[in-house]
């Protein structure tokens, strides 16, 4: 593999590690919120969340570069408060990949958490844990296999995110240029089909090995618990 | 330290309105068919549940009263709870079950028994590094009473505990329930429909019918009233006998139990001699005679009439009182026909016979129960 290979093979593992370590507790509190109760605003932020899953990437692409853009309001009001900028950078990058996990993360958290038995949260209370005691020392631990394919989900979609990066924050190597974009580029380039074949093969070793880890994590969780005792 | 409940609960459409008080020492049983309110008020207590109206108070503390709005979490009211079923914590070991209580519990919180005490009590020693899919059911409720018991509880409510369990596995658990009230100084709240459990456990009884309480006193005399029959539904109406172990007839594997002063013949009751039992005799197993007679119905016992109620034709219930006090558990109930009422001559105050044969006394009905409070 050549050095710009290298470089974009590093980039989006590093792009897919943060967008889905910044997502998780995001979508955490997303699944708590839309797993219990009932409150006004549910179904809407139910939809909002659900957004990127239904809208073609490159329309979740362009309305992050309208609001992060320089002229946009969140960009300016960012770039002005703390000197943040998106446009054609790795955080772009990162949030990009981000938007468009969130909604597979939160509804595999969402699952898990629906899981789990309220009456164990009940029984914690009668034995003296707060309600975040509770969540923290029963409920967080048994939905944590649902946590970790949450959590290999994401960064499995944060991999393979291209419409909605090339969009918002376009194709710089280095900067934005993850494996699905250098493959579109290699693609482009009138020799780059050796290229292109190295970056795909990569990115299905990268797949299986995302794969394996869920495989053999979730197997231990399960062991652990004893969910799976037959 | 008693337990005050007295609330009004919505539970869908329905509305559950109850008041008891739970004394600081034994065993009160709530009891009543599947329906009738009976956990809504366990988790209304417990803080699980929010009433409508009323309020819980331990020992004149309060711990709900919905007029001020005081409504303590549940984590603050400190109740022990063992649920029907058993609620563990399935990614923690029995040991790590049994603290959860146990390292959250206040450090001032008053000395209940300790670590070792439940384990050697509860029979837990080998399974406390085993994980809860590992244990059989009655295992499981054991470890659920034991870390309800560890974490420092101020009363104890027990929802069921034995209902999902097979037969020899809840034989087993009464047998631990039975020895809770002697070394415990709770109040015990004990949600039950079932026959034995109340004579085997039972100091008090509560019965709630319909989201409401329809009747509540001593276990004996409550279990005696016949009139509550169509109440209890699946109890099989009777009469309660309180009786001492005076003879174990080992080759006959029959026991002689005195009751009144008057010794009865019942299958073999697994209990030492001296030891005072509860024998539950059902109305339509009783006969009653003008006087003793020599007949395979070995069970004799002498009494006096004290009132006798027409049932649905042609059936007429007779009580039948062993001593001229007549006090609770010396009491019989024979269901005979309303033209043997009438050929006998059966009338309150006349002295009377009852008979039946030492088998009508077996299974459910012959329940074991040291008597730790009357005789206390």
């Amino acid at each position: 593999m050549t050095a710009p290979e290298l470089q974009a093979l590093w980039l989006s593992l590093q792009v897919a590690g943060v967008a889905t370590l910044a997502t998780l507790p995001v979508a955490l509190l997303l699944a708590l919120a839309l797993a219990r109760g009932r409150w006004p605003g549910k179904p809407l932020l139910e939809a909002l969340v659900n957004l990127p899953l239904v809208l073609p990437p490159v329309v979740i692409g362009y309305a992050l570069l309208l609001a992060f853009g320089r002229q946009g309001p969140l960009g300016r009001w960012l770039n002005e408060v703390f000197g943040i900028t998106f446009v054609f950078s790795f955080r772009g990058a990162v949030l990009a990949a981000a938007v468009m996990a969130l909604p597979l993360m939160v509804r595999a958290l969402r699952q898990a958490l629906e899981a789990v038995d309220r009456g164990l949260e009940d029984a914690a209370r009668t034995l003296g844990a707060s309600r975040l005691d509770a969540f923290f020392s029963v409920t967080l631990p048994l939905a944590a296999p649902g946590l970790l394919s949450g959590a290999v989900l994401g960064y499995a979609a944060s991999l393979g995110e291209f419409g909605a990066t090339i969009t918002f924050v376009s194709n710089v190597p280095g900067q934005t240029q993850t494996l699905p974009l250098a493959i579109y580029s290699a693609l482009q380039s009138a020799d780059g089909e050796a290229a292109a074949l190295r970056l795909v093969a990569c990115s299905v070793a990268l797949a299986f090995a995302a794969l394996a880890l869920a495989h053999w994590g979730s197997r231990r969780v399960a062991r652990l618990m004893g969910t799976n005792a037959a | 330290m008693s337990l005050t409940v007295d609330v009004q609960v919505m539970r869908g459409a329905a509305t559950v309105t109850a008041r008891l008080e739970v004394p600081p020492r034994g065993i009160t049983a709530l009891i009543g068919r599947s329906g009738a309110g009976k956990s809504t008020v366990l988790q209304a207590a417990a803080g699980l549940l929010k009433p409508t109206a009323g309020c819980v108070a331990l020992d004149g503390a309060t711990l709900f009263d919905a007029t001020s709005g005081i409504d303590l979490p549940p984590q603050q009211r400190r109740l022990g709870v063992v649920f029907q079923d058993g609620r563990l914590f399935p990614h923690r070991s029995v040991r790590g079950n049994l603290l959860y209580g146990a390292r959250r519990a206040p450090a001032g919180a008053e000395s209940g028994p300790g670590f070792d005490e439940v384990v050697a009590l509860l029979g837990l020693a080998p399974l406390l590094a085993r994980r809860p899919f590992q244990l059989s059911g009655g295992e499981r409720q054991r470890v659920a009473l034991g870390r309800a018991l560890l974490a420092r509880p101020r009363a104890l409510l027990m929802d069921e505990p034995l209902a999902s369990l097979d037969p020899p596995r809840r034989h087993e658990l009464l047998g631990y329930l039975a020895e809770l009230p002697s070394r415990l100084d709770l109040p015990i709240l004990y949600v039950t429909h079932q026959m034995d459990e109340v004579m085997r456990l039972a100091d008090r009884v509560v019965l709630m019918a319909d989201g409401a309480v329809a009747a509540r006193g001593g276990a004996l005399e409550l279990l005696s009233d016949l009139t509550l029959g169509p109440l209890v539904g699946r109890f099989e109406a009777g009469g309660v006998l309180a009786g001492v172990v005076t003879e174990q007839l080992e080759a006959w594997q029959l026991s002689v139990v005195t009751v009144a002063g008057q010794c009865i013949t019942v299958p073999r009751i697994a209990a030492p001699v001296g030891r005072a039992v509860r024998l539950r005799i059902r109305a339509r197993d009783v006969a009653l005679q003008r006087e003793v007679l020599a007949s395979s119905a070995s069970n004799q016992l002498a009494g006096t009439v004290l009132r006798v109620l027409d049932r649905e034709p042609p059936y007429a219930a007779v009580e039948l009182g062993l001593t001229p006090a007549a006090a609770a558990g010396e009491r019989l109930w024979a269901l005979v026909t309303q033209r043997s009422v009438q050929s006998l001559s059966v009338a309150p105050g006349q002295p009377m016979v009852a008979s039946f044969k030492a088998v009508a006394v077996e299974g459910r009905a012959a329940a074991v129960r040291t008597e730790t409070h009357d005789t206390a």
